[in-house]
């Protein structure tokens, strides 16, 4: 397909698709590797996977991809082959891993919009080298690419045409795997034309089908019926075999030769409406360049029910036409509605074999001689989960943040004071209360995704760099199906992954070290998400030598970092030292680390989300490293109060509580620091008027309001004017324009149409 | 001030090139290029303070659920702070993305300047503070000064200088 027709929506497709299959993929390996074996349901699971992107690759003409995908696809044909034997899988792994990370670098640089231009030679060569080295006996023709695509037609006048119907024994399973495998292998002796079931790879069903009325088969070959026999008894699991010869063929092929014999399926836009009506449409155009011999389905003009069919399995046609393959598929491709077309066509590239998706084809062998799909499996594939632009999401929830902020401007009016009876408002107003709040559920909840990708991700890094350090190491995964706001999730992969690859670089020892200190020699990094009040808490904790607490505050006193004396610094404040840029006691950089750049990176990341992190660490016994996330950034209930004519908003998840305070009650320090005694506990009181300069005519303590509010453990008492009272807002940046300001969280709008500021608990405290 | 906006409206970007808003702050007429104007508002509206800034930004305003920093011109020029009145405007200009509203005197008109009454502002006369001024334009007898809105914005006080660098 030319790339200019591919429009966007399909490139986009094409992208998320690859990106999670790929995904999918690694994890299916990674976890194989760690069991070290590969079970059958795995390798047709990667089967699966590998086939679909190679389809869609090759649909987008991005070969590279489809090439490695189709190399990717040998390999574990192989492995399939090679079950019992002994095999190196960790070598396998470096092969389909690297595989994985150039479909990865190729679709995003397409998702980039630049073209697709990798080139895998490199790749391929180890892959075949690598089978060839596995069974240095089996003939080369097993691992060679197929030949090229254009022998096929003169070579089918040549040869006979058979059919074989194969029943495996009856005990042997996966009848559809064992078909596969069939078809396969007599690529070695034979130019396969048609198989039936030929839906074995996608559907588990066909097994059952095999199993009642066996394995079809059409090829064509020179070799003799006895060779063929004998090939086919000698396959695995083959209990009998019937081959017929199939005479009539030939001709029929070569009339085609004039005008080649099509099959096409064509799916029509979601949302067409009348799916039979413009497959009507298309019957009578197809007449200007082909002449028609069949549609499926027949009824189309007088059962609208076809319509359904149509919208599901796609509508059929075959015809026979001289024109190009580009010819037909642009001409499909410019009728009105057509989302997508498969074109099966005679003989063709036989590298591309499989993938029908129309159970229909037997009825019609004719004209089907051979089979090359293009296949827009996206099209075909059926999905209860719709991906969404998340910038809709993002418009979406600003919406309802206005609906929000819009309702308390209706229900807190202050013309509604006038009124004397609005008990049937108020009722009205309770109603509307209740399904915007059930509203904004809603969406946040879409919005709303588990940690398990970014955490499933961990373990390929680790897998790689135990590999390359030389360090054996178990990641220890749990919580995963914590739900974190999208936004922030993108916050965090970086993050999770920098600590991660600390913890195996420097925490983890290497093995002669575990074991002589009377550890375990696999060392263990356990990754924990878990909700806890508003907040997410990550912890990423190793069992390994711990940090190093001299050398951090020697490196942190050449830096001249301290500006306490030595010993108030408690230990968390040492370790603390550890999140500053360009920090690292490692003496030399190594690929993974020693620049010092991690930790910021982890410190910038979760700034910038409103988060914490906090560095714990035993020597011998391991370090902790705990990332407190908020659960989401859009809405929060907070309190109002007022300071002078400004109001602030406080998060009443750190709200302890409040309370009038007696004059009596607050003594101050030789500092002019303002303290007070709430039940035996001794809190510091910050004046936001001061710390802000507010102008306020309320500077006495009991003319004010004292509010208790809690970060992280530490309390601080905020003197405010006055309350005003609970409400949801919805929380805004503070214009790019304004730097950012120490305590200041975000900015909201009031019911009345003002903004406020929302303070940032964690940054008042630390005030 | 609608005529103003419909004028506004009306102007798509080809139209846009060589018109200017002016405006007039302290006695002096500016003008600034129509292309980075998004709206005009007229008198002003609630403005919720931010601490820790600098005393020309006076705060932050809600734009029908957007919310934009704005800037008092006077002072920011390092003028008397006037007291805000009918006809003080709000200009909303948008600058790679970057909403800020001007308080200014009042609004004065839409107009043409073309190029070549436009000349540059004088480089080396002690005194001038000529750093926001980037072309002097002559519409008939009157002199309009031509902000320069990039450096208007930046200041090393605020986060916007960091990326303008």
């Amino acid at each position: 397909m030319d790339r200019d027709i591919g429009n966007d929506p399909v490139m986009d497709m094409f992208v998320f698709e690859t990106f999670q299959l790929v995904d999918q993929l690694e994890q299916l390996v990674l976890q194989s590797e760690k069991a070290n074996t590969f079970d059958t349901a795995e390798i047709n699971e990667i089967f699966r996977i590998m086939h679909t992107i190679k389809g869609s690759a090759a649909m987008m003409l991005f070969n590279n991809i489809s090439a490695i995908a189709h190399a990717m696809e040998d390999l574990f044909f192989n492995l399939r082959e090679t079950e019992l034997l002994e095999m190196n899988y960790s070598k396998l792994c470096d092969l389909v891993l690297g595989g994985i990370d150039f479909i990865k670098v190729e679709t995003a640089k397409i998702k980039a919009g630049q073209d697709a231009d990798g080139i895998p030679d490199q790749l391929l060569d180890n892959i075949h080298e690598y089978l060839t080295s596995l069974k240095p006996g089996e003939e080369s023709a097993n691992l060679e690419e197929s030949p090229p695509a254009t022998i096929q037609l003169d070579i089918c006048v040549e040869e006979n045409c058979y059919k074989a119907v194969i029943f495996f024994e009856d005990d042997c399973e996966m009848e559809n795997m064992r078909a596969f495998n069939v078809i396969h292998k007599i690529e070695d002796i034979a130019t396969l034309i048609q198989y039936f079931p030929d839906d074995i790879t996608e559907n588990d069903d066909s097994s059952l089908v095999i199993r009642e009325s066996g394995f079809e088969v059409e090829f064509a070959t020179h070799r003799r019926k006895e060779e063929i026999e004998n090939f086919f008894l000698g396959l695995a699991f083959v209990k009998s075999i019937e081959i017929f010869e199939l005479a009539g063929d030939q001709e029929e092929k070569v009339n085609y030769t004039e005008g080649n014999g099509y099959k096409t399926v064509i799916f029509f836009e979601d949302d067409c409406g009348m799916e039979n009506m413009r497959a009507f449409n298309i019957i009578h155009k197809i007449e200007d360049i082909a002449r028609l011999t069949r549609y499926f389905p027949d009824d189309i003009t007088e059962n609208d029910d076809s319509s359904l069919v149509i919208r599901e399995t796609g509508f059929e046609v075959d015809y026979i036409t001289s024109r190009s393959r580009e010819e037909i598929e642009k001409f499909f491709l410019g009728l009105a509605f057509v989302k997508s077309i498969e074109i099966l066509e005679v003989a063709e590239e036989r590298e591309e074999k499989v993938k029908g998706s129309s159970a229909v084809v037997e009825s019609n062998n004719s004209e089907i001689a051979g089979k090359d799909t293009v296949v827009n499996s996206i099209a075909a594939k059926k999905q209860s989960i719709i991906s969404v632009q998340l910038n809709k999401l993002d418009k979406l929830l600003d919406l309802v943040g206005e609906l929000v902020i819009s309702e308390a401007m209706v229900t807190k009016n202050p013309d509604l004071s006038i009124i004397q009876d609005l008990e049937n408002f108020s009722k009205a107003a309770r109603q509307h209360h209740k399904v915007i709040n059930e509203l904004q559920d809603i969406v946040m909840s879409i919005r709303m995704v588990p940690l398990a990708g970014t955490f499933q991700k961990m373990n390929r890094i680790v897998r790689d760099m135990c590999k390359k350090l030389n360090k054996q190491v178990e990641l220890v995964i749990a919580g995963e199906e914590t739900e974190v706001d999208k936004n922030i999730i993108e916050h965090l992969s970086d993050p999770i992954m920098h600590l991660i690859r600390n913890a195996i670089d420097h925490g983890i020892e290497p093995v002669e070290e575990r074991i002589a200190s009377g550890k375990p020699a696999v060392g263990k990094i356990h990754l924990e998400a878990k909700n806890e009040g508003g907040d997410v808490w990550i912890t990423i904790r190793d069992d390994g030598g711990g940090l190093n607490r001299e050398k951090i505050l020697q490196r942190a006193l050449e830096h001249g970092l301290v500006n306490k004396m030595e010993t108030e610094l408690s230990d968390q404040e040492i370790y603390g030292f550890i999140l500053l840029p360009g920090f690292s006691t490692k003496q030399e950089v190594t690929e993974f680390s020693g620049r010092g750049v991690g930790m910021d990176v982890v410190a910038q990341n979760l700034e910038e989300i409103g988060g914490l992190v906090n560095v714990d660490s035993k020597p011998d016994i391991g370090t902790t490293i705990s990332l407190k996330i908020p659960l989401t950034l859009a809405i929060i209930d907070g309190m109002g109060i007022s300071v002078g004519k400004s109001i602030y908003i406080v998060p009443i998840t750190s709200i302890r509580e409040s309370f009038k305070a007696k004059e009596n009650e607050v003594f101050m320090d030789p500092d002019g620091m303002e303290m007070i005694m709430v039940r035996g506990e001794c809190l510091p009181i910050l004046r936001l008027h001061k710390i802000y300069k507010i102008e306020t005519p309320v500077r006495e303590i009991h003319n004010g309001i004292i509010m208790i509010v809690e970060n992280d453990n530490r309390s601080v008492c905020l003197f405010a004017d006055e309350l005003i009272g609970e409400q949801q807002v919805v929380v805004k940046a503070l214009p790019r324009y304004l730097k950012k300001v120490k305590g200041i969280g975000g900015c909201t709008l009031l019911g009345d149409g003002r903004s406020s500021l929302i303070l940032d608990i964690a940054g008042v405290v630390n005030y | 001030m609608s005529e103003i906006m419909d004028q506004l409206l009306e102007m798509d970007e080809d139209t846009q090139k060589g018109k200017f808003l002016t405006f007039i702050v302290d006695k002096e007429e500016y003008a600034i290029e129509i292309k980075y104007v998004t709206e005009i508002i007229g008198g002003i509206q609630t403005i919720t303070e931010v601490p820790e800034v600098p005393d020309y930004v006076r705060g932050i305003i809600n734009l029908r659920g957007k919310i934009i920093p704005v800037m008092d011109v006077n002072i920011r020029f390092k003028k008397e702070p006037k007291p805000y009145g009918d006809r003080t405007c709000i200009i909303v200009i948008d600058i790679d993305d970057l909403s800020v509203g001007l308080i200014v005197d009042y609004v004065a008109e839409v107009l043409s300047i073309t190029e070549d009454n436009i000349v540059d502002p004088p480089t080396d006369r002690a005194g001038f503070n000529n750093r926001y001024i980037k072309g002097i334009g002559k519409v008939g007898q009157s002199i309009k000064l031509i902000l320069d809105c990039t450096v208007l914005l930046s200041d090393e006080n605020l986060a916007y200088c960091k990326e303008s660098v």
